[in-house]
């Protein structure tokens, strides 16, 4: 089963409850934990483990071989981000707005834009007892996070597929690179907060659920600060809260050293064994 | 000298647009001939990528040996500009055309 934990705002506690989730779960199952938040990973902050293998990971961009070259400008009319340009005399190739869909070099008729691997960024496999841990982290300065989300998660497909549980840390807000870990998740966790910054763009992330088409609930964190409108908000569109996190200066402590919050603190491990009961009873739903 | 402004209008009296990618119109005035062409950018602002090296690629194509901008283009458009070898001046915001051209004939805007 495939669970991906998301929020539309940042800082509303994804890692917290993806790390402590998996860790959790793995005490009675086994369990991948994938950090997709490739542009700042953080999970490993949480879970350590044996580093098992580690992976430099390349896109593919075209590079312009001028000899064969007749500047026809197929290229350019077929690249929809205009990453390839012809200016003059010359085709100029922009690798950080590729989107590497191969179009301007399969589509070349004198095969003047071979595809050249560039490394991306890079993929470490950790093993925690019965908890597999994978974190990808995107170079500095790539513009694209996608590519390696996708690497990554078919990575995990392929190495844990027959896992009972694969946990995927989303990264934070409602555009492409959450699109990509939440789309074929069979259930979103969005994380949010009672604060009017939570509730505002918890409607934007129920929104982009809707329109994917996902399966999703809600956890509010920090619960007791703020006011009731995330649970109105709830109860109104008739989306499950699954459970809730309080607001306690105990955990701020135990995640400003690194700690996991379940093993000392029974509220966080009630609110963890509700949301296992909850992913336990969508599962037979979706079987039924 | 073939000078290309990046505005928000057609005319001399058009304000200035400080963006380059962006900008909604281009405006070129040949020095030699006294022939004035505007170009319409607008179909740029809805690319989601790419905008900056477009309409620089526009501007190669329209011969402009100069551009007098605003803000100044971005590190895309850049590479396009410095390739057709065309020369940017900028700090040309909040100002028509015309006052755009006096400050740039008199030498008050900066090269970059």
């Amino acid at each position: 089963m495939k669970i991906a934990i998301a929020s539309g705002k940042g800082g509303t506690g994804k890692t917290t409850l993806s790390t402590n989730l998996a860790v959790y779960l793995s005490e009675s199952a086994r369990v991948a934990l994938g950090d997709l938040d490739v542009e700042e990973p953080n999970s490993g902050l949480y879970v350590q483990g044996e580093e098992i293998e580690r992976h430099d990971k390349f896109k593919y961009v075209p590079r312009w071989n001028p000899a064969q070259c007749d500047l026809c400008g197929t290229c350019q009319l077929v690249c929809n981000f205009n990453a390839v340009l012809k200016l003059g005399q010359q085709i100029m190739v922009f690798p950080e707005l590729c989107h590497g869909c191969y179009a301007c070099s399969e589509l070349c008729p004198t095969g003047s834009l071979p595809m050249i691997p560039q490394k991306m960024g890079e993929l470490t496999v950790f093993r925690r007892g019965p908890l597999d841990f994978v974190e990808s982290q995107l170079n500095i300065g790539e513009e694209q996070a996608v590519p390696l989300i996708k690497q990554t998660l078919k990575q995990m497909n392929g190495s844990f597929g027959d896992r009972e549980y694969l946990i995927y840390d989303s990264p934070p807000g409602t555009s492409c690179p959450v699109i990509e870990v939440t789309k074929e998740a069979d259930l979103v966790i969005l994380v949010t907060e009672p604060t009017p910054f939570g509730l505002h763009d918890l409607k934007l992330a129920v929104e982009t659920m809707r329109e994917l088409g996902v399966e999703f609930g809600v956890v509010i964190n920090r619960h007791g600060l703020g006011d009731d409108r995330v649970e109105r908000y709830c109860a109104e569109q008739s989306i499950d809260i699954i459970t809730t996190i309080p607001n306690h200066r105990k955990i701020a402590e135990l995640y400003s050293r690194g700690e996991l919050l379940y093993p000392s603190i029974p509220e966080v491990k009630n609110a963890l064994e509700k949301i296992r009961l909850y992913i336990l009873e969508r599962r037979k739903e979706s079987r039924s | 000298m073939k000078i290309a402004f990046t505005t928000k209008g057609k005319d001399w009296d058009a304000e200035m647009d400080p963006r380059f990618g962006r900008t909604e119109y281009l405006f070129i005035y040949d020095e030699q001939s006294g022939e004035e062409t505007s170009l319409d950018n607008r179909e740029v602002q809805s690319e989601a990528h790419g905008a900056g090296p477009k309409t620089a690629q526009k501007l190669a194509e329209a011969g402009a040996q100069v551009l007098i901008t605003g803000n100044g283009p971005g590190g895309n458009a850049a590479s396009v500009i410095q390739a057709a070898g065309i020369t940017v001046y900028i700090g040309a915001s909040s100002m028509s055309v015309k006052e755009a051209y006096q400050a740039y004939t008199s030498g008050k805007l900066s090269k970059q």
